[in-house]
Formats: structure tokens, sequence, C-alpha cells
């Protein structure tokens, strides 16, 4: 492994004084650290966040839920609040990685975990996220797994979290904290889509933290869940995924709030699917009518052409499983 | 003579090394610690044919704790004598020479090795090794190589009858083609050869399923003398095959501690392991089958291809199963081999068989269903007289068994027989069967015996146990034979200084060394029994031998337990601190029978209607396989090549970027084997008795033969759920959609 320096930081000043200074933060390290010994990310300089006071999940003045970026994968997921409230979020932590990592990992490095793609994660392939203007090995390579939406000539790549796609679903926001104080970003705004510079994957500044993870206030009750499509029944990444939410008062669809993953290079919010739920009764035909346009504006390439049904079907699916029929 | 109570043998026991294994104490190859030892890492090439133009290491050696990068550039020129006795190296082609010539083979190929007194300085400098080549245009994909076959070696073409024509009259005509596609054994602990010079003699502490093939490799390729030679290897983590043969990182870090002068430890990263240590390989396999409207086959026409390296011609043994598991009058075999710019394949559990068990089983799954019969019935109805591959009579051949008893057990009267005919919510579920079947080999074996005064017993082969349990099921047999406890005997194996043992694959150790343990025990107890009855002062003095049985180490008469002593009051009373004794197996020069394992297969999984996920959702197997020395050890063995199987059948899948051969997937987050959730209710019989002509233990062997069958049985049971057939392995979403 190549020479690093490592300090570990107890408060937020020090933290972004050596972030500032090029530092590097790392948090479970679960995925910096592989990332390093791949020598995909080389960072000189290593500040452990770990022991910053952002372990806290509270229910914010609004109604909504502040979960800290240092909060566990497994805490947030086991959290009373995170799962009475939105049982989209519990779903798709526990559908992630294994139990093990979700012990280590935290929210913050979650949303910040970079692609699987394989060229990217190889340094002899050639990839423009790691080195811009370099070529793109996946385009005719091996892209079973990679993106139908969202995607440009330059990258194809997939945004992997499970938990960014309930977090797209439900309209979060992120809390960050940089040299220059505070500022707030929505989650739609925070994850980055490839167009030219794939090699720019947050709104993120130099030496920013993220400090948390806002969700909105919803009316309630809300019902939620998170459907991950793989092939294998853990321990995998998602081939799609879907978060749905939906406010039911009277029998009528009053909010629907849905996203899908493992089909863009960011989390991929259905605008589309969510205007065809409104307003109207749950039914099965209703579920196949809003699903019919969750891979509007797909562009496929030639392994992956499957996902644009899978992802219709997936997101019917899971409608079905949270809003039930008849 | 009165046969010994049976205790040990056949009881459900734990392993005796499972307390080392799980508190961490078991020492695998890269644990052992070695003094001044030092790191090395291979740098692989990034091509996969062509010519390295140079190699920049001056960064490399810039780094503080490197000793020396090795490559072609300077490293000696090393003997490579042929090794008569590498019987499973390719009879075809060479093995790869490390650091001989400018010449890349494939990618991932070693081209350098960077050795550093710690790993980071080794793994760190290895990344600063600038390679540059010259690439020439590779081949690497069976499916659309254009590159001549090669030469067929003798097995690889077969003719029984008159196929063509036999095929041309059949009443029913069945022709499809199955892919298997690459798959690789990940086993979980990596490859790793620590490797110590003392002057002229080598000692390497190795994962190796063979210790002597290890030694041989070695000595052939440093051109030494075997006897200077030791390589030491008490645990394997796993191997599947992918240890049977010696490769060339084991050479390297022999080469590499020469060089430095200083002992040194390499150890595959797992990327590596998906380059260096062999793999399945790709096989397309086209049936052409003739039967009559009553399913009674009449001719099969078998064309196989699969690939292998340019420069080692291995084939797997494809081609057995397709001239023996049915009565069918006409065959035909053809199997070529494509030589591609990859590494060597080699054997990965059940090899040949579990490939041509796809085809064949998927085919015969066809059959019975164009046919409208019982995929069981179809079987039965095939059932041949003796083995047609060499007209030898069955010592035992209990598939109908196995069938019937799984039909039982499986609950097969309740299948509806139509396809797509059950469904559970989303999930349409299915039920499928297939047969297995696999060679019995034999090896030569020694065991050395001996028992102490102190009424313990040491028994000593150079075996192996990557995971079948070895030493636990040869400490059953020792027990046993000598009448002792578990407790008072000790199997010692891993160490090339040891008696004798063939290589630890192809179901051979427990028929092969446990004959041998056998033999050694039964020699050992007679002389014990012998040294007593003559002894004026011993209570069984005079008796006749065959009367007398030892229990818990203590020799008594069969028919009067209360005259008798223990063996310390025996060897005490003569003086004797032990006894020793030579068991030996060696199989007979000319097999009377055909002794192969066989098995039925079950697997019920659910096809998710609409988004074309496939569950299994339970499996049995059922098999003949003689006698079962180790109950627990077996389920071990059948439950684990069933999880093995679910993962050929659905997950496991070996991608290569054939633009440059780089294999894509190179890691175990991206290669799927089964996890925990994937495996779901499993279950393994055992049909009562033995083999009396397989061996004198009367085992077949068990390890390979559970493996072949399961990936068809899920395969048609696919096909039943859903209605739709798939042919390439594995069988995933998209194809179902
Ligand atoms: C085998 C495997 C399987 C996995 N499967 C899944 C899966 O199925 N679904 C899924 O969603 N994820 C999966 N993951 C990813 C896993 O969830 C992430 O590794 C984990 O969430 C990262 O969190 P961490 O705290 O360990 O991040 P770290 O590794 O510590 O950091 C990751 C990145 O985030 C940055 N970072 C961390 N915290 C902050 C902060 N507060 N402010 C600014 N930057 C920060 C770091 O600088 C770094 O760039 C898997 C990972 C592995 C290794």
């Amino acid at each position: 492994m190549y020479p690093f320096s490592y300090t570990k930081v107890s408060d937020t000043r020090a933290a972004l004084a050596a972030g500032r200074s090029g530092g590097r933060y790392i948090a479970g390290g679960t995925t910096l650290v592989d990332l390093m010994r791949e020598t995909v990310e080389r960072p000189g300089t290593l500040v452990d966040i770990s022991a910053l006071p952002l372990r806290e999940i509270m229910v914010t003045a609004r109604g909504g839920l502040r979960i800290g970026a240092l909060v566990r994968m497994a805490e947030a997921a086991a959290d009373p609040k995170v799962r009475g409230t939105f049982p989209v979020i519990s779903q798709a932590l526990e559908l992630s990685a294994s139990a093990q990592l979700r012990n280590m990992a935290t929210i913050g490095g979650n949303i910040m975990q970079r692609t699987r793609c394989a060229y990217f994660r190889d340094v002899t392939a050639v990839c423009n996220k790691r080195e811009p203007g370099s070529g793109c090995a996946a385009r005719d390579g091996f892209h079973r797994t990679h993106a139908i939406l969202g995607t440009s000539d330059q990258c194809a790549a997939t945004h992997p979290s499970d938990v960014a796609v309930a977090f797209a679903a439900l309209e979060a926001t992120v809390h960050l904290l940089g040299p220059d104080g505070q500022r707030s970003v929505a989650f739609s705004d925070f994850l980055l889509q490839p167009g030219r510079t794939p090699n720019r994957e947050q709104a993120l500044r130099a030496g920013e933290l993220i400090t948390a993870v806002e969700i909105p206030a919803h009316p309630r009750p809300l019902q939620s869940g998170y459907l991950k499509v793989r092939d294998r029944q853990s321990y995998e990444f998602a081939l799609t995924s879907a978060a749905v939410a939906l406010y039911v008062r009277d029998g009528v669809i009053r909010e629907a709030k849905v996203a899908a993953g493992g089909v863009g290079t960011v989390p991929w919010k259905l605008p589309a699917v969510e205007r065809r739920l409104i307003g109207e009764r749950p039914s099965a035909a209703l579920w196949a009518r809003a699903a019919e346009r969750a891979a509007d504006g797909a562009r496929p390439l030639e392994h992956n052409r499957f996902k644009v049904d899978l992802l219709k079907r997936t997101v019917e699916r899971q409608l079905r499983i949270v809003g039930g029929t008849e | 003579m009165s046969p010994q109570p049976q205790a040990a043998v056949g009881a459900p026991l734990s392993r005796v090394d499972g307390r080392l294994k799980v508190t961490g104490q078991a020492a695998y190859a890269a644990d052992h610690d070695v003094e001044g030892m030092v790191h090395a890492v291979v740098v692989d090439s990034g091509i996969a044919l062509g010519r390295i133009t140079g190699i920049d290491v001056r960064a490399a050696l810039a780094q503080p704790g490197v000793l020396k990068v090795i490559s072609h550039l300077n490293a000696p020129k090393l003997a490579y004598r042929d090794n008569p006795g590498a019987f499973l190296d390719p009879e075809v082609g060479e093995r790869l020479h490390v650091f001989q010539d400018d010449r890349v083979r494939f990618f991932g190929q070693p081209v350098a090795v960077v050795v550093a007194r710690t790993l980071e300085a080794a793994q760190h400098a290895a990344d600063l090794v600038k390679v540059s080549y010259r690439a020439g245009k590779s081949s690497t994909d069976l499916a659309t190589t254009t590159r001549p076959v090669n030469d067929p070696m003798p097995a690889q073409d077969y003719e029984r009858g008159a196929p063509e024509q036999a095929l041309a009259s059949a009443e029913v005509r069945l022709e499809q083609t199955y892919r298997a596609t690459r798959n690789h054994h990940n086993a979980m602990e990596p490859h790793a050869t620590i490797a110590r010079w003392d002057g002229l003699s080598l000692t390497v502490w190795d994962k190796t399923q063979w210790v002597l093939g290890t030694r041989a490799e070695l000595a052939a390729v440093f051109g030494l003398p075997q006897e200077s030679v030791h390589v030491i290897s008490p645990f394997v983590g796993g191997a599947f095959g992918n240890a049977l043969r010696t490769w060339p990182h084991v050479t390297i870090a022999a080469l590499a501690a020469r060089e430095v002068r200083r002992p040194v430890k390499l150890v595959l990263t797992r990327r590596q392991l998906y380059y260096g240590v062999g793999y399945r390989p790709a096989c397309e396999y086209t049936v052409r089958v003739g039967s009559d409207r009553s399913g009674r086959l009449t001719a099969m026409l078998h064309n196989l291809r699969a690939e292998t390296s340019t420069y080692e011609h291995f084939a797997e043994n494809t081609v057995v199963l397709g001239q023996m598991l049915y009565a069918t009058p006409h065959v035909r075999q053809t199997f070529r081999t494509l030589p591609l710019d990859v590494n060597t394949p080699t054997f990965m559990r059940g090899p040949g068989f579990s490939t041509a068990a796809f085809a064949i089983e998927s085919a015969m799954d066809e059959l019975a269903h164009e046919l409208g019969i019982d995929p069981i019935e179809l079987r039965q109805r095939n059932e041949p007289e003796t083995d047609q591959s060499n007209g030898r009579p069955f010592s035992t051949r209990r598939l109908r068994e196995c069938f019937s008893v799984g039909a039982r057990e499986f609950g097969w009267d309740r299948r509806d027989p139509r396809p797509r005919s059950t469904q559970d919510g989303d999930w349409l579920v299915g039920t499928g069967v297939a047969s297995g079947c696999y060679d019995t080999l034999r090896s030569a074996a020694e065991a050395h015996v001996r028992l102490d005064a102190d009424g313990t017993a040491l028994i000593q082969a150079a075996a192996s146990d990557m995971g079948p349990g070895t030493y636990t099921s040869m400490s059953q047999l020792a027990a046993d034979a000598l009448g002792l406890t578990m407790r008072t005997v000790r199997f010692e194996l891993g160490d090339s200084d040891l008696p004798p043992a063939p290589p630890h694959g192809g179901s051979l150790t427990m028929a092969s060394v446990g004959s041998a343990v056998q033999d050694g025990c039964d020699k050992l107890r007679q002389s014990a029994i012998k040294l007593a009855v003559e002894d004026e002062r011993s209570p069984l003095h005079g008796v006749d031998a065959g009367d007398v049985i030892v229990r818990d180490g203590r020799l008594h008469l069969g028919s009067d337990p209360a005259r008798g002593e223990t063996y310390q009051q025996l060897l005490a009373r003569n003086g004797r601190t032990h006894l020793e004794a030579r068991g030996a197996f060696s199989p007979a020069a000319e097999q009377q029978f055909s002794t192969s394992a066989y098995s039925a297969v079950f697997a019920e999984v659910a096809v998710d209607r609409r988004l074309g996920l496939v569950r299994v959702r339970r499996m049995l197997g059922v098999y003949d396989v003689g006698r079962i020395i180790s109950p627990k050890l077996a389920d071990s063995q059948a439950l684990g090549a069933m999880v093995g199987g679910i993962g050929m059948a659905l997950l496991e899948h070996t991608v290569t970027d054939h633009r440059d051969g780089r294999i894509v997937n190179a890691n175990l987050a991206d290669y799927l084997v089964p996890v925990n959730a994937d495996v779901p209710d499993l279950r393994a019989i055992y049909l009562e008795g033995e083999d009396p002509h397989a061996d004198p233990i009367g085992v077949k062997g068990l390890g390979e033969i559970v493996k072949v069958g399961v990936a068809p049985a899920i395969a048609n049971a696919v096909f039943h759920a859903t209605g739709r057939r798939v042919r390439d392995l594995p069988i995933t979403a998209e194809a179902l959609l």
C-alpha cells in the first residue's frame, strides 16, 4: 500500500482545519480503504472523523428526521424513529451490504460511496471518472450492471447506494459544514450526473463535511418500503430497486414519492410515475399504468437492455407492495 | 478373525480439528512465521498476448525496504526439467516458465516480482513497476474465436455403433447446445507460499492438495533431487481442485527466496487468484439425441468445445458420462479444445462430469417433456446392464434406488408434470431432477502407524485436508481398526516427509489413503494380538488370535470380555516403547468392475413471474457412494456441493473483457457465489451399504459426485416452473423476463 498519513480529530473545527489542508475524511472506512488498496483513491492524509459528535438521530421541529452523518447504517436501520416513520429507509439499509459492513459504515460515507463500475475500480483500465478524458472502458466492455438513466457518452456508472434511493424519493436535504460555514443542499442536487465531468460526483466543496441528512416531514400515515432486485438474495448491489412512499387518504393517493436505484448514474427520482399516481385510487391497473413511465428517457447499452423492462416491473411491484391492491 | 466393533466409523462426529480452526490456531500456508521472512508481491501483465518491451524498476527500487525486483531481465535460467510424476499436468504442452522470456501469454501473467522487507513496501513498489509491451491481437472468447482447434488427444474422439445412421432413423430427435460458462474455484484461503533455502535444500509452506506433487515439481523446476525439497501444508482453507497443480507463484516464491537469500512469503491477491490457479473451463456442449417413442435412447452424439491456454492443452474428463450414464447403442463424441490467450484451466469440483451432466441431463429433461414421459421414468427406461464405456459389469449401480428413494422423500408424486402449472403468489414453482455419476478413482497410498506405550496412536500419510475432513475420517477408521477411542488416535498429514499419498482430489483420498490406514492399523492390531497370545504372561496367552478383539485400548476375547489386557500393559510388560506398522494400498492393475458413484438430485425452485429472479427452495440429493465413514462430514460435502451447484446454475460467471483478456469481476463482490440467504433447505441421503469391489473399505468417494447433477436439476426445475428452457449458465433474470 502506498504511504499516507493518518490523523484522528475529536471536534469539527479540527476536522475542517485538516480538511482545508487537503486531508480526506474517513468514517467507517469500509469503502475508502478498499479504493486506496486498489490505488483508485490516493489521499495523502486521512482524517478520521469517527469520533465527531454527529451520531444523533432526531425528530426535527417540523416533524422531519435528522440523521447524523456518523450514524452507522445498522443504528439508523434499527432506530425506532426511522423504522416507525420511514420504513423505506430502514429497509434500504437492511438490504445493503452485510451485517458486518453495516455495523461499521456510516450514513455520510454511504451517500459518498463511489461507483462499483469494474473499470473504475481497476486502475489498469481507462475511466473518465478516474482520469478525465482517458475514455470509458465500460461503454464497449461489460456493463450489465450499469446505468440506463442519466448517462452521458463519458460515463454510465451507477450510484450504488440503496439508502440514497430512499433519500431521493423522500426529497431529503444534505447538511454540510465547510470553512465558510453551514449550508444545505437538496439531495437531488447533491449527487451529480456525469455529463462531461464524470469525475465530479457530489456537490461537495473542498474540505466540506457532511453533518447530517434530513428527511422533511411528510403527511402521515405514510406507507413506504424499498424493493431491491438482484441475482443473489443478499450482499449484492441492486440490478434495480424502487423506493416508494404513499400517503393515501379517503382511498385516494394524495402524495407519492418514488425513486429507483441500480439504474441511474444517481438515485433516480421518478416524477412522471408520481404524477400518474396522485389523485388516483390504488389498483393493479394504476400501478401498471404509473410504472410504464418508470424508464422514460432510458438509454440502455448492449448488456443492460433488460433493465428497462425490469425497472418498470420493479416499480410496479413495489407500488403494489406499498399501496396494496384488491 | 472376529470383526472389530464399529464405534467411530459411521458415527456423526465433529471435526477433530474444528476447535483449532474456529479459534484461529490452525496454521494455513500464510500463517506460518518463518524467521527472517521478507515479502514478495507479483506484478502481472496488463495485456493478454505480446512481448514485454521494457520494465522500469527505478521507482520501485528507490522505495525504502525494497530488496529486489526480479523479472525475465535478471532472473536466472531455471532447470524446468521434465516432471514425469506430474500426471495432473496436461499431457500436451508445457507449463508456464516464470521470468524466462519476454512473452506474455495471458492477461494477469506474472511478469515480475518485488521483494521487500514489509508487505506494504512490496505492494507499493509493485505498483511502481512500469512494464511496457508490444501487444498482439489476443483471442479469449470460446464463442467467437477463429483459432483452429487443437489436435485431439486420444480420449477426445469416441464412437460405438453407427450413430449418424441411428440418429437419422430415430423416431424422435432432439438437438440442443448447452453452454457452461467459466467458473473460478474461489476458495476462502488465498494461495500462499513461504519458501526458505538452507544451502541447496528448499522448504516450502504451501497451500497444496498434494505435497508430493509440489515437491516433485519444485525439484524439477530447480533441478534438485526430490529429497532436497520439503513441503509442509497441514491445513488448506478450501481448494476445490485449484491446489492440485503447482502453479507459477510457488516457483516465484522459491526463486525470490533464492535471489534475496532470505525466506520469502508470497500471497496471491484475490484478483491474482483469477489468473494464477486455474478455473473450470467454459464449454459448449451440443447434444443430438435419438430415441424411440417410448423414450429408449438409440443414439447420442456429443460435440464439445472447451477453452484451454495456448501453452497447455488441458481437457476435463467431459466424455465418460456420455458413454456410460444411459444404455445407448450408438454414441459418437468429438471433443475439441480451443487454444486461447488465457491461463490454463484446471480441475474444479466434479470436473468434466458436472459440465457434461448439465448438457446430458438437460437434454434428457427436454426429451422427457417432448415425449410426455416422467423424467425419472425416462431415466429408468435407459438403465444399462453394463458399463458401456468399458464393458465392465457394475460392482454396484443403484441409480434406480437413488431415484425411488428420492422421489418418495421429495414428494415427486405430487408433481403436476405440466410446465408453469404451479403458482404461489408472484412465484412460479417447479421441480426438477437430474442424475449424477462420477468415476471412482483410486491410487496407491501408504500410511505409517505407531502405537505408543501410553496407549495412544499416531497415523501418518502425506495426504491433505482441503476441507472434507481427512483428519477426522482417517482418525475414525484408525480408532476402530486399532480398537482405540477418537481421543487416543491422531492423524498427521500435509508433510512431504510422510508416507506417500496421492493427490487430494478426484474423491480418492478416503478410498486410497483410507485403505492404507485401515491396512496399517489392522497390521498393527494383529501384531499386538500376536504379541499377547504368544506371551505367557498375558491373560490372552494361547488363545486363537482370530478370537481377540480390541476395544477402548483393551485386547480381549470376543466371547469373554473379562479375559484381556490393555495395550499399555502388553507393551510395558514386553519392554516395548511402541509398535509400528506400515499400511499400504494399491489398486488392482486391471479393474474388474465399474465402480462409479451415482446420485439423483432433486430441486424445487421458485421463479418470480415478473422479475425473473430464481430462488432455490429446497434440494435433496440421494447418493450411491458406498460406505459412509463419517456421516457428518459427508453432509458437509453433499450440502456444500449443492451450494456450489446453486452457484454454477444461477450465479457464478467469470466475465472476461475480450478486448484485452482482463477478467472484469475478479473479486468476491462481483463474482457471485451463493450466500446464506440463497441456501435453503438442503438434504442428503446416502443409500446404505458398501461397495465390496471398490476398495478394501468399501467406499466409492463422495466429494466430486455431490457436485454433479446439481446445476441441471435446478435448470430443469426452472423449466418446469416457467416453461422456459435456459441452456446457458448461469440462469439469470434477463433470460426469464
Ligand atoms: C462488499 C460491499 C458490499 C456493499 N454493498 C452495498 C449495498 O448493497 N448497498 C449499499 O448502499 N452500499 C453497499 N456497500 C457500500 C457501503 O454501504 C459503504 O462502504 C459504506 O456505506 C461507506 O461508509 P463508511 O462510513 O465506511 O465510508 P468511508 O469508507 O469511511 O468513506 C467513504 C467516502 O465518504 C467520505 N466521507 C465519509 N464521511 C463523510 C462526511 N461526514 N463528510 C464528507 N465526506 C465523508 C470519505 O471521504 C470517502 O470518500 C457495500 C460495500 C462493500 C464493501
